[in-house]
Formats: structure tokens, C-alpha cells, sequence
């Protein structure tokens, strides 16, 4: 996607571009009409060119077992039984949730490793992933994984190249009961609008959709028949929120690092004022001391163009 | 399928039962998540097992595996009883008012005519109808005479309590009733209801007549003919229904024309037999033209060869001395050391044939075994030990096997029949690798060489292979087209049809209408007549359009018979022409035609005063729900136990042992001794596929591999309890035949059911592992299987057995 479309990097911050208007996208998963058929599963394998291990059974229908660097998506089936004793079997497609508030965007110490494109998708840019696995620690929905070969991390995409080029996610186009929809974020909820009308008229009176605001709203969401208690979909979190570690992290350790690291800059320049540079030996080459690309974590680099003298140049 | 798939979309009413069609057909599936959100449809699921099409179902309710008929019958009880049919359907449509021979009679458990010794109904002369001296059926339109059609069957279902089903099938009785209800709200003329069925119907001893039971229900229903009704056999491959349309069976020709048995060598009579006359005045009886077809395949085949004085070809044809050589059969007679090759195409038996370890034996004894398919399948490495999943004794095994790697569907172009006899032409995505050819190169070559030697050496009744017609332009690869033009049809001379019009010989016909019994046209298979007109291939059409928004879009391939979409579809109408109701309307009668958003399956210019009837096929041009004498069981489906029972008797019969399993089922002598007993083998077991895989094929691909990498077998909780089974541990299963182990599912899916009051644990096992491919290797599931079979298809009764299981 072009770097016109990008509405956020992480730790970066230089302002995005905000030329090109684009509609935010969504994609909307029926659990009501999910019948487990792993063909998303398989869709998405094929087009990401993704193989991940021949594994074992472990009692269940999960296969594989959990998300992986190279299963991006993966179906999670739940046999649950009602308070009348009705027996279902709630199935759930994993993976992604695009949050307009993405944790693990606001985790990530590495600049442009994580962005967000203006149509509400965020993308992992494995260039720059240093394998931290902050983002991890962001995600509310436990969605990335660090891949054991190259120790990046990755997710799914929504599929941002076919989408980029007006193609609907792989996911979308092989679906074959239509549980899996994609449009604009406006469209996806006026569906699952009808959807809940339908399923209401089934008995399903706590129908509904999920796109949680604790983080921003999402742009996969899902219908759920029982949208009262979204963690009985194999744990779908009632109400996702950013770990509190990236708060903390953001929040209160981030200006004490910041403290001390500013103020072992001080510290070493006044070392450098009164001690003088450090004698080396002419093969070795003395680092640079500007302090504004080695003393600053760049993850909390914060530029204000309204504050002429803050960090950074002043924009004309 | 009567109906087809974009069809289901006009349903109010699903049931899915006998089947797994979210699993199974998760793309054809589509059609009923259609009919749910544009036709507010409901979808009720009944399995042994809650499955993937159950998740999505708005009621599930739990059958013992083989008590369909039960089912079935309660509900056709039901409909009876309180009065839930389609009056004036049944009435007109049906058979209700023939009156039965005298003969005919049905007690504890038996028909008329029962050979205890043969164990068949080897006197069937009281299955049929009263004929009266004018030559047609005796009638009685009052329905009151006790041995019309109506009195019998409702005599003969009375037995069949709700109380009673319910303790056949292990179904709750508030479940069957509420299910029962929902059903008989579609015997209003606007309402109707679908029946999805598959393998989980036909894989039993019963499975035949499984399937009949649910055709009365809907004839009873008047759902046959209809939008969003009829009987729907989702089948299992993608092109299964065009092997069946040429000659599936070992007795059958292309097209349903049916093999003479060794007693019918007289041509003349070989036909008349055939060709019926009307039972009732007015009637079409289509079947009257068989000659026509007849003679047209012959001219396909033999060309110039086939003439008058050779009664077309007739004495080419093989004649059969017994019902035919089915595959049960052929197996039976190979371990009998009476085989000594044989060519398996597309084809691997001791994956999907039942007991395998009697397949293997029985190959064990071949001189030489061919297999041609485009996979290294595990009956071409029968001989190898792969420990203890095929744990043969190598240097024992002396048959020769020759692998001829094959091309796959992708990788030709052709036709393919779907379930809805849509014919869909496709083309080839990539070319074959390495040596693969395609399976007409194989056959072609093998052909030439064989009457090469023929021609050199001659030999026992060389006519039959020298006398064929081969025009081909490259006789060692025959093209698809050259292939479908053929069974479409062509003008030998210059015919003239019935409309006057002239067709010069060389060119296509328009269809079987202009078929001749003279010599003058050709034909491979009259069925398929007008799949590729003057016009061109009408199968590769991809026009979907839809005027009259009835999801019929006649523009897409080609349905046999005729472009045809509804099978039946003269029944949409009622007696006066017009459609029983607004929303449901297919054809109707326009004052001088009959026509609509179908292709009438009907004479086109019969107006509704001639009487005609929409079951054309039928002498009797209405529909049976008394099938004279053409099931091997009787006339009206009866209850029987599978043959491996986990309760010992059937609750109809009691005390006639004859009749706990189906009296009239394909066992061979030598199997009587590999059946179980409910005291050594206490658990109901069936077997099935799952989504993820494609029978023993996609085991090869590893996408599949990953998303179902390991062979399990689902056991119910409280079983599971029982036995100390956890999730995800290893369990041996074991019948009379053999054993397997696999990982235990644990699921809620599963209940116990009370039978017979007894508590019935059923265990599911799926089947798509084998000892090559690329998934982690494991049993084949059909070593637990059976080696017998339906009376009337021979198809094993995969779907149930028994078995025990252990913790390992």
C-alpha cells in the first residue's frame, strides 16, 4: 500500500501523511453462520504462501493448535451448553482483530514495524521488526507470534495487498456459506444489523455484534449469537483492553526512562566537557556523541512541531 | 437430487438427516444459509453425532445410527393420522387408490413370498397392482377399499408409534414430535420442505429403502415436484452422478438402460419387457421409447455394424447369468481364487471397500493387479508392510502390480454431473506430470492392442470387441469433445422428427425426442441427448440469469433430461395446470403449452383436461408409494436392525428372528462368521468424512495435512468417563474384523441414547487416513466395515456396526 495511506507507525513521530481520503474497511465474521469448514484457514495458507507443521490431534477439532507465524488464521471450536441444556458448538475464526486502537502499534519500540493504514488496517512490516515481542504484550487478543526462523513477528494482513489493489481478503473470497463479508466498516455494520434481526427472530435474544470500543472499535468484528458473553468463544475477551504494561510503559516508566536516560546524557556530557573525549586507538572509531540519535530511545521520541526548539528541526 | 442445488434456496423448510452437508458440501451449503436469510427458512439437523451442519441448524435432535425407517415411518403415521398430507396431491399425483393383489401380505416382519433357505423374496407375484380386463390398474378413487394403496400403507405404518420410534431410534419423544410437527406444516401448497440426504442414508443394508421412506414423506407432503422440495442426494464426488448416469452398476447400460440376463436372448422381448404400456388410460409412460435409446446406444457403438439383421448389435452385448457383478461380488469371487486380474480405475478398494483386511487377502490371490489413478494409493502397496497399519507379509503376496499414473480433473477438459445432473463442461488448469495420461490414453491404447490381438489371434466371441465403431481422429486418444458429442447424439441419415423438422445426417440432434429405433441416429447415452446441439456445447454455458427469480437459471450448463432443472416438475401444478401456490410457481399450462421458469419434465402440449399424469416414467404416470416388485425388500419399507445390532432384536419383531436385520440384504456365506455380537462389541460405531479432507486424496496435499493431520475417533463424555478416556488420548477400537487406534475426541456431541431401554453409546470414526500421503499415518478406517450390503445397490452398510474400545 502506498506510504500516502499510512495513518500511523510505531515508534515514530513524524506526522502521517493525510492527503488521500480512504473509506475504513471491516471484516465481518458470522459466527451464526460459520460451519467450520477451515477453508479461510486454507485460503489463507495458499495466497500468503504460508506452510506450517503436519502436527498431531489433541482431542479436539483445533488444527493446528494455535496461531504460529505461519498460521495466521485458525478455527477455535467451543462446545458449549445453554442454560436449557440446548448443546452448541461455537466456532470461532481467530486471528486479527485490526484495532483503531492497536496495542501492539503503541508497544512497539521499533520505528515503522508496526503501521496503520488509513483504511483501519494494521500491518507488521517484518524490515524492521527487531522480534521484541512487545507487540505481543500490546495485543489484547494474543494475536501475534515471533516466527522461530527469522525471529520477526507476524499476523494476519486483512490481506493489505489484495485489499490495496480492490480485491477482498483471501478469507472473503473463499468462504462458502458468505460468513466471512468484507466492505467498508459502515456496510459490515448495517449487515450485521440485519443478521441480529434475523437471529433474534431465532430465539438468539442476546444476538449481536463485536467491535469493542476499549480499543477503538475493530475492523474484523464479529456476529455472535450470544454477544452477552463473547468469552465463551473460546475466550474472546469481554472487553479488550491495551495491557496495562503499554500504559505503564507510555505512561510512567517511559518518562523515568526517559529521565535517566537524559540524564545519562548529561551525565556524559559533562564528562565529556570536563574529562575531554576518550583517547582510542586510531583503528577504532570513536562514536559519535550526538546525543539526539544515541541517547533517545526513539519509541519515545516526541516531536511537536507547535513548540519551535522542541527535539527535532523546526518545519518551516 | 430430484431438485438441485441453487434450488435448496427455495426451501421453507431443511432437513438434513442421513448426511453432514455443512461438512461434507460446505460450497453447495451456501444454498441453505440462502434459503435461511432471503426465505427465513428453518434448518433442522438429525444425526447420530452434532455436527458441523447441526452448529448451524436451528434444532438438533440424536438418532441411533440404521433406525431411519423408524423415524420415518412414525412420521408418515403421523402425517396419516392427523390428517397433515396435501389432499389433492396425493390424491391425483399418487398411487393411494391402486388396488393391491390379493396376494400381497405382510406379517412379522415378512413380505409375500419369502425364501428362507435363498434368503431373498424369490416369488414377488403379489407385489403389484389388480389388473382389470381393460389392461389398466384397478382404482378405487374413495380410498376405501382395504387394499388400495392408502388402506395398506396406513395399516402398515400404524405400527410405527411415536412411543415406539422413539425407542427404535433413541430420540427423545418430545424431539420427534416437535420435528414432526414443523414437518407436516409443509403440506400446504406454499410450504415446502428440502431433504438434504448422502451417504449417511445409503451406506446401510436398508439404505434403499431408507431413501423411499423419505420419498413418501414428501408425496405425502406433495414436496415432490416442487420448488424447494424433493429427495436430494448430495453426492460424493464431483462427477459420481455422471458414473452412475453411464453405467455405474455392473447391470446397468448408459442411461438406465438395463444388461439382459442370460435368459433374455430374444432381442424382441428384451425390449417389450422394457417398454411398458400405460397402466392407466391417458398416461405417457415414457419408458415405451426404450427401444429408441436402445437401438441409438447400439449405433454409438457399433456404427454400420449394428444393422437389422444383427438385431442392432444385440447379440454383441454380454448377457448376465446372475443379477450382476457387483464389486461385493467381484471381491467375494476373487478370494474364491475365481478372479485373476484386475484394473482398478479411480478406484481404491481396500481404503473404500468395507473389511479390509478381506480385500487384502482377496487381492493377495490376483495373478496381476492394475490401478490407474493419478495417486500412489494404498491399494497399489497392498503388499507392503507398513507396520501395523497394513501389517501384510510381503513375500507371501505374489500378485503383480502395475501403476499407470493418470492425470486428474484438473488436468483434462470434459464434463463433470453434479449432484443436480447439471453437465459442466470445464478446462484444464495445468498440464500432467511426469508420465500421467489421461484415462481415455490408457483405455484407448489398451483397446487397440486388444483387438489387434483379436484380429491377429481371434478368440472367444471376438465380434463383440472387432465390431466396435471407432471413429476418433486419433484413435489412441479419443478428445473430450469428440467423447460428448457422441453420447449427446447424431444423425446417422437424414431423420425427420416429430415436428417435421430435418436433421441431415452427420449433424447433432436436439435431444432423445428425436431418437429413432431404425438405425437412423446414434447415441451414447439418450439422457445426455442435447448436451451438444447444432448449436454447440450446451455444458459449457455460463449464463447465469434469472427472470423469474425461482433460482432455476437455465442459461448455466445443461441438466439432463432436456435442460430440466426439477425432476417431476409437471407436479408444481395442480390438476387444472396452475401452481399450487404463487411463491412456489415452476411450470404452468398458458391455454396451449405447458411452460414456465423450469423446462417442462412433461409432453409439452398435454393440456391438463387429457388427464396426463407428472410421473411420466411411471406407467402408471403417478408416483408409488407401494413399489410393486422393485425392491428387494417389499414394497413398503420396513424397520430392520443393521446387521451388527447393539440391541440383538428388532423392537418390531421381537420374536421373528428372521426379520431383525433386512431378510432380503447382500450377505455373502463366508461373512456370517465376521459379525459381532452386542456382548463382545457393545458400542454403535459409524463412519464418515470430514471437511478438512476429500476421501483418501487431499491426505497427499499437505494444506490439508495441516488443518486434520492425525486420525481420531470421536467418543461421547459420559462414555468416555465409563472408560477412563481423556481427550486426546490413544484408543484401540476393535470389532470382529480387526482393530485400529487412533486419538480419542472427547465431545459433549455424543450422548447416549436410550434404546430399547438400554443405553446405546455411539462412537463416530472418520476415515480419511491411510498408510501413504502426507498426514501422520494410520489405520484404514473400513477395517472395522462389514462385508455386506444392500439388497438392491449392494452398497456396504459402512454407517453401522459395532465395535468395542480401550484406553491404550
Amino acid at each position: 500500500m502506498a506510504s500516502q495511506d499510512i495513518i500511523a507507525r510505531s515508534a515514530t513521530t513524524t506526522a502521517p501523511s493525510s492527503i488521500r481520503q480512504q473509506e475504513e474497511v471491516a471484516k465481518l465474521i458470522d459466527t451464526t453462520k460459520c460451519i467450520g469448514c477451515k477453508a479461510c484457514q486454507v485460503a489463507c495458507s495458499e495466497w500468503n504462501e504460508l506452510r506450517d507443521e503436519v502436527g498431531h490431534n489433541h482431542g479436539t477439532y483445533d488444527n493446528p493448535q494455535d496461531l504460529s507465524a505461519e498460521t495466521w488464521t485458525l478455527m477455535r471450536f467451543t462446545e458449549h451448553e445453554t442454560s436449557e441444556g440446548n448443546l452448541e458448538w461455537l466456532i470461532r475464526k481467530d486471528g486479527c482483530m485490526h484495532c483503531a486502537d492497536p496495542g501492539c502499534l503503541k508497544a512497539c519500540p521499533s520505528p515503522g514495524a508496526i503501521i496503520k493504514h488509513a483504511n483501519g488496517i494494521v500491518d507488521f512490516n517484518q524490515d524492521h521488526c527487531i522480534g521484541c515481542g512487545y507487540c505481543i504484550t500490546g495485543c489484547p487478543f494474543n494475536i501475534p507470534r515471533i516466527s522461530q526462523k527469522d525471529h520477526k513477528a507476524y499476523k494476519c494482513t486483512l490481506c493489505s495487498d489484495r485489499v490495496s489493489v480492490g480485491l477482498e481478503p483471501a478469507c472473503v473470497k473463499t468462504c462458502p456459506t458468505g460468513a466471512i463479508v468484507f466492505g467498508t466498516k459502515q456496510d459490515m455494520k448495517e449487515h450485521a444489523a440485519e443478521r441480529i434481526v434475523d437471529l433474534k427472530s431465532r430465539g438468539f435474544d442476546n444476538a449481536g455484534l463485536y467491535d469493542p470500543d476499549g480499543v477503538g472499535g475493530t475492523h474484523v468484528m464479529y456476529v455472535l449469537h450470544h454477544a452477552d458473553t463473547p468469552r465463551i468463544y473460546a475466550g474472546l475477551p469481554d472487553q479488550p483492553i491495551i495491557s496495562p504494561l503499554v500504559g505503564l510503559w507510555k505512561g510512567v516508566t517511559k518518562p523515568l526512562a526517559l529521565l535517566a536516560m537524559g540524564a545519562a546524557v548529561l551525565a556524559g556530557f559533562f564528562h565529556y566537557v570536563r574529562v575531554g573525549p576518550q583517547r582510542v586507538e586510531e583503528d577504532e572509531h570513536p562514536s559519535p556523541p550526538d546525543a539526539s540519535v544515541h541517547v533517545v530511545d526513539p519509541a519515545v521520541h516526541v516531536y511537536d512541531p507547535n513548540r519551535p526548539g522542541g527535539q527535532g528541526e523546526e518545519r518551516p | 437430487m430430484t431438485n438441485h442445488w441453487t434450488d435448496i434456496a427455495n426451501a421453507n423448510l431443511i432437513l438434513v438427516m442421513g448426511g453432514n452437508a455443512a461438512e461434507a458440501h460446505p460450497c453447495g451449503f451456501k444454498w441453505v444459509t440462502e434459503a435461511k436469510a432471503h426465505n427465513k427458512a428453518r434448518l433442522i439437523v438429525v444425526d447420530p453425532r452434532f455436527t458441523r451442519t447441526a452448529s448451524v441448524a436451528d434444532y438438533y435432535a440424536p438418532i441411533r445410527t440404521g433406525s431411519d425407517i423408524a423415524f420415518m415411518g412414525g412420521l408418515i403415521n403421523f402425517l396419516l393420522s392427523n390428517d397433515k398430507i396435501q389432499h389433492e396431491y396425493v390424491r391425483n399425483y399418487t398411487d393411494v387408490s391402486f388396488i393391491v393383489k390379493a396376494g400381497f401380505s405382510f406379517e412379522d416382519g415378512l413380505f409375500s413370498g419369502y425364501d428362507a433357505a435363498k434368503r431373498s423374496y424369490t416369488d414377488k407375484s403379489g407385489w403389484g397392482y389388480e389388473i382389470g380386463e381393460d389392461g389398466f390398474a384397478k382404482v378405487d378413487p374413495t380410498l376405501q377399499d382395504p387394499r388400495c394403496v392408502y388402506q395398506l400403507m396406513k395399516q402398515h405404518y400404524s405400527r410405527y408409534t411415536l412411543e415406539l420410534a422413539s425407542q427404535i431410534c433413541g430420540m427423545p419423544a418430545d424431539s420427534m414430535r416437535k420435528i414432526w410437527e414443523e414437518i407436516a406444516t409443509c403440506s400446504q401448497p406454499g410450504k415446502t420442505m428440502t431433504i438434504l440426504y448422502a451417504l449417511g442414508w445409503t451406506q446401510h443394508s436398508i439404505g434403499s429403502q431408507i431413501i423411499r421412506s423419505a420419498a413418501m414423506v414428501q408425496l405425502l407432503l406433495g414436496n415432490v415436484g416442487m420448488p424447494g422440495g424433493g429427495v436430494n442426494a448430495l453426492r460424493g464426488h464431483s462427477n459420481i452422478q455422471g458414473l452412475t448416469d453411464l453405467g455405474l452398476l455392473s447391470n446397468l447400460l448408459p442411461g438406465y438402460l438395463t444388461l439382459p440376463a442370460d435368459a433374455e436372448q430374444d432381442y424382441n422381448a428384451y425390449i417389450a419387457k422394457r417398454a411398458p404400456k400405460a397402466l392407466r388410460p391417458g398416461q405417457l409412460s415414457y419408458w415405451q421409447n426404450y427401444g429408441k435409446f436402445h437401438v441409438s446406444l447400439m449405433k454409438a457403438w457399433y456404427g454400420a455394424n449394428a444393422t437389422v439383421e444383427n438385431n442392432w448389435g444385440y447379440d454383441y452385448l454380454p448377457k448376465l447369468d446372475i443379477p450382476g457383478y457387483d464389486v461385493l461380488k467381484m471381491f467375494d469371487m476373487m478370494a474364491k481364487d475365481q478372479v485373476n486380474g484386475y484394473f482398478c480405475q479411480g478406484f481404491n478398494p481396500i481404503a473404500a471397500l468395507p473389511d479390509k483386511n478381506r480385500v487384502t487377502a482377496a487381492l493377495s490371490k490376483l495373478k496381476w493387479l492394475v490401478v490407474m489413478d493419478p495417486l500412489a494409493t494404498e491399494t497399489s502397496e497392498f503388499w507392503r508392510n507398513a507396520g501395523p497399519f497394513n501389517d501384510v507379509e510381503t513375500a507371501s503376496i505374489q500378485t503383480e502390480v502395475i501403476r499407470l499414473p493418470t492425470t486428474c480433473f484438473a488436468e483434462e477438459d470434459g464434463s463433470l454431473v453434479n449432484s443436480s445432473r447439471w453437465l459442466q463442461w470445464h478446462w484444464k488448469g495445468a498440464e500432467g506430470p511426469g508420465q500421467a495420461r489421461t484415462d481415455v490414453r490408457i483405455m484407448s491404447e489398451l483397446f487397440l492392442r486388444l483387438r489387434e490381438r483379436y484380429q491377429r489371434d481371434g478368440g472367444a466371441w471376438a465380434e463383440s470387441i472387432l465390431k466396435l465403431n471407432w471413429p476418433y481422429k486419433v484413435p489412441e486418444e479419443p478428445t473430450p469433445e469428440e467423447i460428448a458429442k457422441e453420447f449427446s447424439g447424431y444423425a446417422v441419415a437424414d431423420v425427420t422428427d416429430a415436428s417435421g423438422a430435418l436433421v441431415k445426417a452427420g449433424q447433432q440432434l436436439a435431444g432423445f425426442a428425436q431418437l429413432k429405433d431404425d438405425g437412423s441416429t446414434a447415441s451414447g447415452c439418450w439422457i445426455f441427448s442435447g448436451s451438444w446441439t447444432e448449436q454447440g456445447n450446451q455444458m459449457a454455458r455460463r449464463d447465469n440469469a434469472d427472470p423469474y427469480g425461482m433460482k432455476q437459471n437455465l442459461g448455466w450448463a445443461w441438466a439432463w433430461p432436456m435442460n430440466r432443472r426439477i425432476l417431476y416438475n409437471r407436479a408444481s401444478a395442480d390438476p387444472q395446470g396452475k401452481p399450487w401456490a404463487p411463491n412456489k410457481r415452476l411450470v404452468w399450462w398458458n391455454g396451449k403449452a405447458w411452460g414456465g421458469t423450469d423446462v417442462p419434465d412433461f409432453k409439452v402440449d398435454a393440456a391438463p383436461e387429457s388427464g396426463m399424469n407428472p410421473f411420466i416414467m411411471n406407467p402408471e404416470g403417478v408416483a408409488r408409494f407401494f413399489a410393486l416388485d422393485k425392491m428387494a425388500e417389499g414394497p413398503f419399507p420396513e424397520h430392520y436392525e443393521p446387521f451388527e445390532t447393539p440391541i440383538g432384536i428388532n423392537p418390531l419383531h421381537p420374536n421373528n428372528k428372521q426379520a431383525t436385520s433386512n431378510p432380503a440384504g447382500r450377505v455373502f456365506d463366508s461373512v456370517w462368521d465376521s459379525l459381532g455380537q452386542a456382548k463382545d462389541f457393545p458400542y454403535a460405531a459409524t463412519s464418515y468424512r470430514l471437511t478438512e479432507h476429500f476421501h483418501f486424496w487431499t491426505k497427499h496435499c499437505p494444506i490439508n495435512a495441516v488443518t486434520q493431520p492425525e486420525q481420531f475417533v470421536e467418543i461421547g463424555e459420559a462414555l468416555a468417563k465409563e472408560k477412563g478416556i481423556a481427550a486426546g488420548d490413544r484408543v484401540r477400537v476393535s470389532c470382529k474384523r480387526g482393530h485400529i487406534e487412533a486419538v480419542a475426541v472427547v465431545t459433549k456431541r455424543i450422548r447416549p441414547l436410550q434404546v430399547n431401554n438400554q443405553t446405546v453409546h455411539q462412537i463416530g470414526i472418520p476415515l480419511h487416513w491411510g498408510f501413504t500421503g502426507v498426514t501422520r499415518h494410520g489405520y484404514l478406517t473400513n477395517t472395522l466395515v462389514p462385508f455386506l450390503g444392500d439388497g438392491n445397490t449392494q452398497t456396504p452398510e459402512s454407517k453401522s456396526f459395532l465395535v468395542n474400545v480401550e484406553k491404550i
